[in-house]
C-alpha cells in the first residue's frame, strides 16, 4: 500500500510541475503549487504507516502553511489585478532588466 | 480486513480518480471548473487518508483544503471575474509545453527510482476501537511543540500581511 501511495504522490507532484511550467494564469499556477503540497502530504501520510505518527503532524504543518500562503499569494494577486486588470503573469515583469 | 481484495480494488481505485482529475485540472481553461478539479483531487486524497489509517488529517483535508482554501481560491476568482475564457492564449507556447514536458518525465523518472527503494515494514493496523488522533496530539503537544507554536505565529502574520496589501490604495 505504502508504494502505490508515493506513486500516485509522484504523478500528483509531476502534474503540479507541469501545470506551473505551461500556464499563464496566476490562480491556476498557485492551484497547481498546492496540488504539489498536496502530492508531499500524501507522501508524509504513506510514510507515517512505516515510522509512526510524526507524518500526520507534518501534513498539519503544511496545511496550516498552506492556509498562509493562499491568504498571502490571493491578497497579491488582488492587488496585482487592481494594477493590471489581468492575472496574466506575461504582465508581470517589473523586475525584467 | 486491512489488506482484503475490496480495500485494495478501493484504493487504487482513488488514487485512480485523483491522478485523472488532477490531469484534467491542468489542462482546463476555465479556473472555476479547474477549481472544482482540483476539489474532487482533495476529495480522493482524503479516501486515500482515511484508507491509510491517518483520519483525522483525512477529516481535515476536507475541512481545510477543500472547505477553505479552495473556497477562498473561487471567491478570488469569481471575484475578479475570471470565469470567462482569456481573450489571450493561457497555455504557453510549444516550446514552454515541450520543456514542461521533458521536465516532468525526468522528475517522474527521478522519483520513480526513489520510490523503488526497498522499504521497512508498515506499522500494524490499530484496533477499530482506539482512539485516532491520540498518537498525532502526543507528538504534536510534545515533540513538536515549539513548531506549533510558531505556527500560529505564522498565521497571524499571514494575516496580517493579506489585509496590509488588500488595503494598500494605489
Amino acid at each position: 500500500m505504502v508504494p502505490e501511495a508515493l506513486f500516485f504522490s509522484a504523478v500528483l507532484f509531476v502534474i503540479g510541475v507541469i501545470g506551473v511550467l505551461t500556464r499563464r494564469n496566476a490562480i491556476i499556477i498557485f492551484m497547481c503549487v498546492e496540488l504539489m503540497l498536496n502530492a508531499v502530504n500524501l507522501s508524509f501520510i504513506g510514510f507515517s504507516r512505516l515510522y509512526g505518527a510524526g507524518g500526520q503532524v507534518f501534513v498539519i504543518f503544511v496545511m496550516s502553511v498552506a492556509a498562509a500562503e493562499a491568504a498571502v499569494g490571493l491578497a497579491i494577486i488582488i492587488a496585482i489585478f487592481r494594477h493590471h486588470e489581468s492575472v496574466d503573469l506575461k504582465n508581470i515583469n517589473l523586475l525584467k532588466g | 480486513m486491512p489488506n482484503g481484495f475490496v480495500f485494495e480494488f478501493l484504493f487504487y481505485l482513488f488514487g485512480l480518480i485523483a491522478v485523472v482529475s488532477a490531469a484534467i485540472f491542468v489542462t482546463r481553461r476555465n479556473p472555476v471548473a479547474a477549481a472544482l478539479w482540483l476539489v474532487n483531487t482533495m476529495f480522493c486524497l482524503a479516501a486515500l487518508y482515511i484508507m491509510m489509517d491517518a483520519q483525522f488529517v483525512g477529516a481535515i483535508q476536507v475541512l481545510v483544503y477543500a472547505g477553505a482554501i479552495m473556497v477562498v481560491f473561487l471567491f478570488v476568482v469569481m471575484l475578479l471575474n475570471l470565469g470567462l475564457p482569456p481573450s489571450v492564449a493561457d497555455l504557453k507556447g510549444k516550446g514552454a509545453r515541450i520543456f514542461a514536458l521533458l521536465a516532468g518525465l525526468i522528475m517522474l523518472a527521478e522519483v520513480m527510482v526513489l520510490v523503488r527503494q526497498k522499504l521497512p515494514a508498515e506499522l500494524a493496523w490499530l484496533p477499530r476501537e482506539t482512539n485516532v488522533t491520540t498518537p498525532i496530539t502526543d507528538s504534536l503537544f510534545r515533540t513538536y511543540l515549539l513548531p506549533f507554536e510558531i505556527t500560529s505565529v505564522l498565521l497571524l502574520v499571514a494575516i496580517v500581511g493579506a489585509v496590509v496589501l488588500a488595503k494598500r490604495r494605489g
